[in-house]
């Protein structure tokens, strides 16, 4: 099993005409991911890549294809607006790659979202895999393996490397989650560890966090509580100093909150076997299972 | 992006938030006719720098004649200020604010900042004014006074009124700290801070509210849609070699190690650091590459890691996904090169083309030395520079 993406989702892409819109819905096409159609507004009627039909509006496009979910490659001052289009057309999944999203675009957009049946993963984040079944974003398909590893990241290339020690160490992963490296983000680590927690195919969870924020100190919280399943962590930034932006626009330690330390400290303590080097990622979770 | 006081409170202005009148000066020989023209019987200099704690260094100097406010805008200009948010090194100061004495009744805090945990804006306010709200929120949590803003209402006046009576405010100052307080977070919205902060917040003997001191950063997400603040820009306060990273798109930070790191993508990067760190060295760099970084990006980016004397040893660790490492490999290979690197390179690459990206180091005549898994490179790196 696996969790958001499989073989019932129903793709399609907003910026499909785009460079890396077209580029990587190919990508996920040749993955076997069900690429339904996409959306350029003023370019509805062609097709691309072969086969996929492009459509003006998200609307349209829900309507001719029954898609129920979109991978929104579309320019940062654009992206707020496309996710809402997709939300108001009823998408159920709304995974946004776009990096560079204003953050008031995106209070508002979080507080839009509240009010419809749309979950939002990102922005700036890889995207969403389900290994064998299907892939939505910008991951390499081919490190990828199918198993029961479930994992769930702020960063893209960290989870790469979780991944890669993985599947070298012959483990493979249910679904691999990127959440995002931004403030405001659609989809957190509680709602993804809820998703692998009642997910039969799931058996352990790696849970890559980063400076900057509680949220990983709230997810801890809740695994105490909630989550039976083993959890296997690590904090990036543990030698970043403080008040400077780390790449993502969400790793930052501000006014002494949000350090590596404190992090570790809370998910030790919460039962998460929490690893101080990234290289070790693949080998605790192979001890946890 | 940080901006400065004096370009704060011009923004602030904009909104009609009141804030004291003050002339920016650069020379010391303007300073006594700006206090003379202000024209309060005492004024106060302010040096403009971006770290906060200005007072605690010597920063901020109160003058009770235009002569004296000569003579401490005379001591300031020029002056490295060292305060607990520069470091040891300090800052020069290039400008100082001569703004309006005033005489103060009341010293309150008010912050706006977009709260993680609410994903909303979040308006905080306090009467312990004048101190850090770290250390409120630390000893004295219930004196701050916390808002959510419903974004679709913005602040109405009766979540103002709230605020205001929250914080004990009376008589006629409660009547201009309403429209104080709505206009503040019209200029958060409209502005596209990512903070701002009022800290102290004024009420005079005279009932009037003011902004005596204002700190904001702007988001720079939102920089393209405001062509005005990008010329608050003010690269004086940047370092030289991360002002030079970003002109190549690349995401530098200067730290104090002697280990140099290339990685792709922010978490990457810090983890590289983290791992440089437990292998027993210490980085001197944060920086991403990105994901379309191409060969002229990975020269700049050797040339930028290689302007800091202190870089003994460079540890490049890829894992390519849309950037390719063969790609890498010929950009690596050209800038040391080009570049005549002496220094040990230690390169780890995986994923996208990483046999191809192997060939060409090897075929290269290079000696680099290669890292099996990020754990390895570290420590080659760490051991080649001892």
């Amino acid at each position: 099993m696996s969790i958001l993406v499989d073989e019932n989702t129903r793709l399609i892409t907003q910026g499909i005409t785009g460079r890396e819109g077209m580029f990587h819905t190919e990508q996920s096409m040749k993955y076997g991911t069900k690429v339904v159609g996409g959306v350029t507004p003023g370019k509805g009627g062609q097709t691309v890549l072969g086969k996929v039909p492009v459509f003006n509006t998200v609307r349209d496009a829900v309507v001719k294809t029954k898609a129920n979910a979109t991978m929104v490659f579309v320019p940062p001052p654009f992206a707020a607006d496309a996710i809402l289009e997709a939300a108001d057309a009823g998408i159920e999944l709304i995974i946004c790659i776009t990096e560079g999203i204003p953050v008031s675009d995106m209070v508002n957009v979080y507080k839009y979202l509240q009010g419809t049946e749309s979950r939002l993963v990102g922005p700036n984040c890889p995207g969403v895999i389900s290994p064998g079944k299907a892939k939505i974003g910008i991951m390499p398909a081919h490190i990828h393996k199918k198993g029961n590893v479930g994992i769930i990241s702020r960063s893209g290339t960290l989870t790469y490397e979780a991944v890669g020690q993985l599947t070298a160490l012959g483990i493979g992963q249910s679904t691999c989650v990127g959440i995002g490296g931004d403030p405001i983000i659609g989809t957190r680590f509680i709602d993804v560890l809820k998703l692998f927690q009642r997910d039969r195919g799931t058996k352990a969870i790696c849970m890559i966090g980063e400076i900057g924020g509680t949220a990983e100190d709230e997810a801890a919280y809740y695994i105490k509580k909630n989550v039976t399943k083993p959890v296997v962590g690590f904090i990036a930034g543990q030698t970043a100093p403080p008040g400077r932006r780390m790449g993502h626009a969400g790793a930052i330690i501000s006014g002494g909150q949000g350090t590596a330390e404190e992090k570790m400290k809370i998910m030790k303590r919460c039962g998460i076997k929490v690893v101080k080097s990234p290289a070790d990622l693949g080998k605790t979770i192979q001890k946890a299972l | 992006m940080k901006i400065h006081e004096y370009q704060a409170k011009e923004i602030l202005r904009k909104y009609n938030v009141p804030v004291p009148n003050g002339i920016l000066v650069s020379k010391k020989s303007e300073a006594a006719q700006a206090a003379k023209k202000i024209g309060t019987s005492v004024v106060v200099v302010k040096a403009q720098i971006h770290a906060g704690g200005r007072g605690k260094g010597g920063g901020v100097k109160l003058a009770k004649s235009p002569q004296e406010a000569e003579k401490h805008a005379g001591n300031i200009l020029g002056m490295t200020l060292v305060t607990p948010q520069t470091g040891a090194e300090g800052r020069l100061v290039k400008k100082v604010l001569i703004e309006e004495g005033m005489s103060i009744a009341k010293e309150l805090y008010m912050g706006i900042l977009v709260d993680r945990e609410t994903s909303q804006v979040l308006i905080m306010a306090s009467e312990a004014g004048g101190m850090e709200i770290e250390e409120v929120a630390a000893d004295t949590p219930e004196k701050i006074i916390k808002e959510t803003v419903d974004p679709v209402i913005g602040v109405q006046p009766y979540l103002a009124r709230k605020i205001a009576f929250a914080l004990n405010i009376k008589g006629a100052a409660l009547k201009a700290v309403i429209p104080f307080i709505i206009n503040l977070y019209d200029a958060f919205v409209k502005e596209d801070c990512s903070m701002l902060e009022i800290n102290p917040l004024v009420i005079t003997s005279d009932d009037r509210v003011l902004a005596l001191d204002a700190k904001v950063d702007i988001d720079d997400n939102a920089m393209y849609r405001h062509k005005d603040t990008q010329e608050f820009r003010d690269l004086d306060e940047e370092d030289p070699s991360e002002v030079d990273a970003s002109k190549f798109n690349l995401n530098y930070i200067k730290l104090d190690g002697n280990i140099g790191c290339m990685v792709n993508g922010a978490g990457l990067a810090m983890g590289t650091m983290d791992i440089i760190k437990l292998s027993g060295g210490e980085p001197a760099n944060f920086l991403d590459v990105g994901g379309g970084a191409d060969e002229e990006m990975i020269e700049n980016g050797f040339r930028i890691i290689l302007s800091d004397s202190a870089v003994k040893g460079i540890f490049i660790n890829i894992f390519g996904g849309i950037l390719r490492c063969d790609i890498l490999a010929r950009g690596v290979v050209a800038a040391t090169k080009k570049l005549h690197i002496k220094i040990p390179v230690v390169v780890r690459m995986e994923g996208t083309n990483m046999e191809e990206g192997h060939q060409i180091l090897k075929d290269s005549g290079l000696n680099f030395a290669i890292g099996k898994g990020m754990k390895d490179g570290a420590q080659k790196v760490v051991k080649a520079i001892k």
